[in-house]
């Protein structure tokens, strides 16, 4: 089937196969980077449990399990609503069913051979810029720009008037994503080195969030909230304030991840106060959000995508309050570099972007199938297993930083802290299970819903019916 | 684009993310361009040489093509004993590190010297030079700068390593690669923090530390000691030998992985190491069926455990 429409003529293949293949791989990915990080988690619980395989190593593993989540599970999810939500939105159809295709195929061995060559020991040595600057550029040229072309084709050839918020985010983010792995690369390209390669590393790493899964996130609250619940968007201008303030407020405090290296002190300080602005965002995002649901907050416990997308929404307001402050100097000092930062990340991405895009996922699926859920029973059980799952991990990471946080200040001997942080290693670990088992369950929920869940009939949308398990 | 907003909207767009993009990447780039090396960055090139990361000289990782630092206390032409100095080796190939490529990537003064009373830009990746960190003086201000002795004394690579000998030569260069390929840096910072926590890890680095150096790897997430300055800490081979094999012999609350694999197949006296054998004696041991642990193997003079060892006892 793949072969049939990677070779085919686009008119002959059916609206939403790009994004269905996008979906169904951002699953299979979430479960592969989640059965690492648990994995992971395994090996600082347990150092002594696995041994004798030099590629099972903690750090030759590490670095993959993130790279997994980013750039398949996150992005991909993201590639699939934009296929989906992009022509929804115009009232059209996607620039190429095709190109999407062959992005999703491209994409999916990109990352796989990208993944084995980290995994083997080939990396260039910047976080989140791991990869080896050859995958770069064919994840860039081979996935990326082809992604990107097909989301502002669909904008331009759009038969509605004007271009609704969740689409100018998802046209300048894809842009903006584009212009950040290429200067943040730089320095493997041409060699740059010393502060410039440091510098650049957190450049690029803080700009992949900021201008990239933070602002796709929210464009697609900006979607699924109001077309489930059949609210309109409570303000377009307080979209617009939040866009605005994304693209001046969010992409300049880089430096804040580097508050205790030695940079330019002017940096640091500049990249902290822009850092305390992103709160203008932030606020305007949730606060939309949240006035849209007026009325209809029953949906939070009876519809499953609308409780994805809320939580996800919801769990942004501890992200941005922690992320606000602690990079200034005075919060800083005490938190950097310890596990309480490993807990902010995975609130960002496993919390607040990850049960946004799940919500995409499951209702695009739905829509695109045009299949009712196979299973309401299952949809709940992944949901608490990830957010169980989460707040075990956040919670236990969060006190082990403080431990940690406490251990630099007064200068204990490390390997107290090493044993202090022991039973929160453990919690870690128990919670990163629980979530890697919530996402097995979704895959098979997945799965079946293609197979056997109820046909939707024409003209009816697919929150309107009943779930039958 | 029907709209005269969306084009305006456009280039509202492209102007702030341009703004933003010369105030976070231009506007710091004079800043950082203009930091001077300290000599401990020279030494740091020089003992790392081009890139520790992947690159096309060392797609795997093997730390091959590094150059190497040796302890020199005779004069390799004439055999003279003289005050030992540090000269860092780079065999014929070897790729030179960025302040000898493009001298300006040493800073104001460091770079003039260099070149002018180094001789830096005589060196050929071809045919491997020899080099040395000195101090000089330039416009009455003193600066770290590189000699090539090759040029100015005529000391060939081959000439330097045979009169220093194996014991007191290191492959940190080499090791750094390592360093890089196992990911210690997820776990270690090379990075004691500017605020508080460098009483027991040492002084943090200054800003003129890192000019040639790539990658940096300070790393974000420390859930083990900062190593910038281990090597002062702790000096013993013997200590580091046992606790990469297993850091549980040392330390049995370490979670620390077991490194025992960058031992090769075989030992120093090339007899196969038989790691199913080992791992079972020492099981044994942790459960208190035997008094000691088993023996940990030496390493072979070329193994990548050796390399990994001069590299952290390089970190002074
Ligand atoms: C899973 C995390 C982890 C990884 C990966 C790791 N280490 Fe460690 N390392 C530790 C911990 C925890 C300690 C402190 C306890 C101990 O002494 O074993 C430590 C201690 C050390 C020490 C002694 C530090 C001191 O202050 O005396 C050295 C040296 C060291 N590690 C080097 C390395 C090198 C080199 C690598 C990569 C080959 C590496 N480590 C990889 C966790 C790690």
């Amino acid at each position: 089937m793949l072969m049939k429409y990677l070779m085919g003529k686009n008119e002959d293949i059916p609206p939403g196969t790009a994004s269905i293949f996008f979906s169904f791989s951002a699953i299979v990915w979430f479960i592969i980077g989640t059965g690492l990080g648990s994995f992971n988690a395994a090996k600082l619980a347990f150092p002594d449990w696995v041994t004798g395989f030099e590629f099972f190593a903690f750090g030759k593993m590490r670095q993959v399990h993130v790279m997994a989540v980013i750039f398949g599970w996150i992005s991909m999810a993201f590639a699939a609503a934009m296929m989906y939500i992009t022509p929804a939105l115009g009232n059209t159809k996607l620039w190429s069913e095709k190109l999407g295709v062959w992005s999703c195929m491209n994409w999916n061995i990109g990352l796989a051979v990208g993944l084995f060559t980290l995994w083997m020991g080939m990396t260039s040595g910047r976080e989140y810029s791991d990869f080896i600057y050859p995958i770069d550029l064919i994840l860039l040229f081979g996935v990326l720009i082809p992604v990107a072309l097909n989301v502002w084709m669909t904008i331009a050839k759009r038969r509605t008037q004007g271009i609704y918020t969740t689409n100018w985010f998802f046209a300048a983010s894809i842009f903006m994503l584009l212009i950040v792995l290429l200067v943040g690369n730089l320095p493997e390209y041409f060699h740059l080195t010393g502060l410039t390669e440091a510098y650049l590393t957190w450049w690029n790493a803080h700009n992949i969030l900021g201008l990239w899964i933070t602002p796709v996130a929210a464009a697609i609250a900006y979607y699924t909230i109001p077309k489930i619940t059949g609210n309109p968007l409570y303000s377009h201008r307080i979209g617009h304030l939040h866009f605005w303030s994304i693209v001046i407020f969010y992409s300049t405090p880089a430096a804040h991840h580097l508050m205790s290296a030695p940079l330019p002190e002017w940096l640091k300080s500049f990249a902290s106060v822009e850092g305390v602005l992103i709160l203008v965002p932030a606020i305007a995002f949730v606060s939309n959000i949240l006035l849209t649901l007026q009325g209809k907050w029953n949906m939070f416990v009876e519809n499953i995508e609308i409780r994805f997308t809320v939580t996800g929404v919801l769990l942004a307001i501890p992200l941005n309050m922690q992320g606000g402050f602690q990079q200034t100097r005075s919060i800083n000092w005490y938190i950097h570099g310890t596990g309480w930062i490993v807990a902010h990340a995975h609130l960002a991405l496993l919390g607040f972007s990850t049960f946004i895009e799940v919500a995409a996922v499951y209702y695009g699926l739905q829509v695109l199938m045009k299949r009712k859920l196979y299973s309401l029973a299952l949809a709940n059980f992944h949901f608490w297993m990830l957010l169980i799952g989460f707040s075990i991990y956040w919670i236990a990471m969060t006190i082990a930083g403080l431990i940690q946080g406490a251990g630099k200040i007064y200068e204990v001997p490390y390997i107290d802290i090493v044993v202090a942080e022991h039973p929160y290693m453990i919690a870690r670990w128990f919670g990163g299970t629980l979530v890697f088992l919530g996402n097995c369950v979704w895959l098979y929920n997945m799965y079946m819903t293609a197979r056997e869940g109820t046909p939707v009939p024409a003209g009816r949308m697919v929150h309107e019916l009943a779930y039958e398990r | 684009m029907a709209f005269r907003e969306y084009r305006i909207g456009a280039v509202m767009f492209g102007a702030a993310l341009s703004l933003s993009m010369f105030i976070t990447l231009v506007v710091p780039s004079f800043n950082i361009f203009s930091v001077g090396s300290t000599a401990l960055a020279l030494e740091k090139q020089l003992t790392y040489g081009f890139n520790s990361g992947w690159n096309p000289d060392d797609m795997f990782l093997t730390g091959a093509n590094k150059p190497l630092k040796v302890l020199l206390k005779q004069d390799p032409q004439t055999d003279a004993v003289m005050e030992p100095v540090h000269a860092y080796v780079f065999p014929a190939n070897a790729r030179f590190p960025s302040g000898i490529l493009h001298p300006k990537v040493l800073g104001a003064g460091s770079d003039v010297l260099s070149v002018e009373q180094g001789k830096i830009n005589e060196a050929s990746e071809a045919q491997g030079a020899v080099f040395l960190v000195r101090s000089g003086e330039h416009n009455g201000k003193a600066y770290p700068y590189i000699e090539n002795v090759s040029a100015t004394r005529g000391w060939s690579p081959d000439a330097v390593l045979k009169v220093a000998g194996d014991a007191n030569t290191s492959h940190a260069g080499a090791g750094k690669t390592i360093f890089v390929r196992e990911g210690c840096w997820w776990c270690h910072t090379l990075l004691p923090e500017q605020t508080q926590d460098f009483q027991y890890f040492g002084a943090p680095p200054y800003l003129g530390d890192f000019n040639g150096e790539s990658p940096t790897t300070f790393g974000s997430d420390r859930k083990a000691p900062d190593l910038l300055h281990v090597g002062s800490r702790n000096s013993s081979k013997e200590w580091m030998m046992m606790h990469f094999f297993n850091p549980r012999l040392v330390q049995p609350h370490s979670i620390m992985p077991r490194f025992d694999y960058l031992w090769g197949k075989t030992d120093a006296n090339g007899d196969q190491i038989d790691y199913a054998a080992w791992r079972k004696e020492f099981v044994e041991y942790r459960n208190g069926e035997r008094v000691t642990p088993p023996e940990v193997p030496n390493y072979r003079s070329d193994s990548e455990i050796r390399y990994l060892i001069d590299f952290v006892l390089n970190l002074k």
